[in-house]
């Protein structure tokens, strides 16, 4: 989606603001909706790319004025109810009014320490033959999908050279739309920061993971 | 911690507020979050303990400090450093060091010829097993936006100015991949333990914001105090 989350080579900004010494939370919601985003996400009823594509489709406007926690918790809030496992009634009267959902993985104090240290590891296994190879040049696709895309519009439809192979991974416009993990082949491309923004730029080179799926042999 | 029975129920919620001052966001925010918690206990999908120990992971066990010990010890331990650059999710794991957002990790040395920066353009990945929770800055619009085209001017906002002839490599976190950058080893440090080491590393360094502080720098600070 060309969303205002895609923020690469947007301008004005204005300057990164560093804070001296700055604390882990600067409100005392932050860390209760951190929480309740890492246990309900724990629960099994929804998968990290649908999570992430539920922030991104945040109205624009919200997405850009609010602390990056509530943009987490206002995706929760619409996580719970397009899984029914809350009503908007029950978010309005902030009680339970009907029976929980069936099936939901609850993660009890006991089981934190190990269900972090575990994580959620994407590579799969696969019986399909990487289609690029190391020093390989490739193409972008030219695409823009109104669902969930890792392939930042910045570096659509442009050349680079594949650097790394990482095996094959969860695919992220799929599993978004929970069409199941589809796994593909995921490389780290490399292109010419002139490729990317011609001469108005600082950098030489930006690396980007990219899916097979979004690339292409490029014409030699 | 907090107190989760706080509820108000007089006051309605709903998606799209209209905030009309800043005041009133915040404190609006925080009632919905409590509200939010609360159903979800009263719900019985969430334990209350587990978002209490969820919290303290990150507010005791799971930080900067654990990169710098991954730094400190690809400084003292070239075998280390080669295995860290080889294959750093296995490197970093033996160390105790593994999980969630940094189940496959990658690390990235600067040299005199080329510096490493991390962003994340799309949303906020950030390696957490190794340098905890990401800061505000590292989320924001403005590091989001500009690391990838410019990043000289945001090296500058961190007050951090490379020789002209440096070339910038910025590793964007488009997929599961988490990159941790491996500063440059300081000149002067010869011979130091692996504690004196850690002293030298800063969090920004490790995302390529800021490099390893000079040992006179230091040795400055340390004899301040």
């Amino acid at each position: 989606m060309n969303g205002v989350h895609d923020m690469g080579g947007m301008q004005g900004y204005g300057p990164v603001i560093v804070e001296e010494n700055e604390p882990l939370f600067h409100h005392a919601w932050e860390p209760r909706a951190l929480a309740i985003v890492l246990a309900m996400g724990a629960a099994g009823k929804w998968n990290i790319d649908w999570s992430r594509s539920v922030r991104e489709s945040l109205p624009p406007a919200m997405y850009l004025s609010v602390d990056y926690y509530q943009i987490w918790f206002e995706a929760l809030e619409r996580l719970l109810l397009q899984t029914d496992l809350v009503r908007p009634e029950e978010i309005h009267s902030e009680k339970a009014l009907v029976p929980p959902v069936e099936g939901v993985r609850k993660l009890l104090k006991e089981n934190v320490a190990a269900t972090l240290s575990k994580g959620g590891p994407t590579e799969r296994e696969t019986d399909t033959v990487a289609r690029f190879s190391i020093g390989q040049q490739v193409r972008t696709r030219k695409m823009n999908p109104p669902t969930h895309t890792r392939l930042p519009h910045y570096c659509r439809d442009k050349q680079g050279v594949i650097t790394a192979i990482h095996g094959a991974h969860v695919y992220p416009d799929a599993n978004a739309l929970r069409q199941g993990e589809q796994p593909k082949w995921l490389y780290t491309v490399s292109f010419d920061a002139q490729e990317l923004w011609g001469p108005d730029t600082t950098a030489s080179s930006v690396r980007v993971d990219c899916w097979e799926p979004y690339l292409m042999a490029a014409e030699q | 911690m907090s107190d989760t029975s706080h509820t108000h129920s007089s006051h309605g919620h709903h998606h799209e507020h209209d905030h009309d001052h800043e005041g009133s966001e915040l404190s609006d925010i925080d009632l919905r979050v409590r509200a939010l918690e609360s159903l979800l206990i009263d719900k019985g999908y969430v334990d209350p303990a587990a978002l209490d120990a969820l919290i303290e992971t990150y507010e005791t066990k799971v930080g900067p400090r654990n990169g710098v010990r991954v730094v400190a010890k690809a400084w003292h331990d070239p075998g280390y450093k080669k295995w860290l650059l080889e294959d750093a999710t296995a490197a970093i794991a033996s160390l105790g060091y593994s999980g969630r957002q940094g189940e496959h990790m990658v690390v990235v040395a600067n040299t005199p010829e080329e510096h490493n920066m991390v962003v994340c353009t799309l949303c906020s990945c950030y390696p957490w097993p190794v340098l905890g929770l990401p800061p505000a800055w590292y989320k924001s619009a403005p590091y989001r936006s500009r690391t990838v085209i410019d990043p000289r001017g945001v090296l500058k906002d961190f007050g951090i100015e490379l020789p002209p002839e440096t070339k910038i490599t910025v590793w964007d976190s488009t997929a599961e991949i988490r990159y941790l950058v491996l500063p440059m080893r300081p000149a002067g440090t010869e011979g130091w333990a692996e504690d004196a080491l850690a002293e030298l590393i800063t969090r920004n360094a490790m995302i390529g914001c800021d490099i390893a502080r000079p040992p006179a720098q230091f040795a400055a600070v340390t004899g301040a105090r």
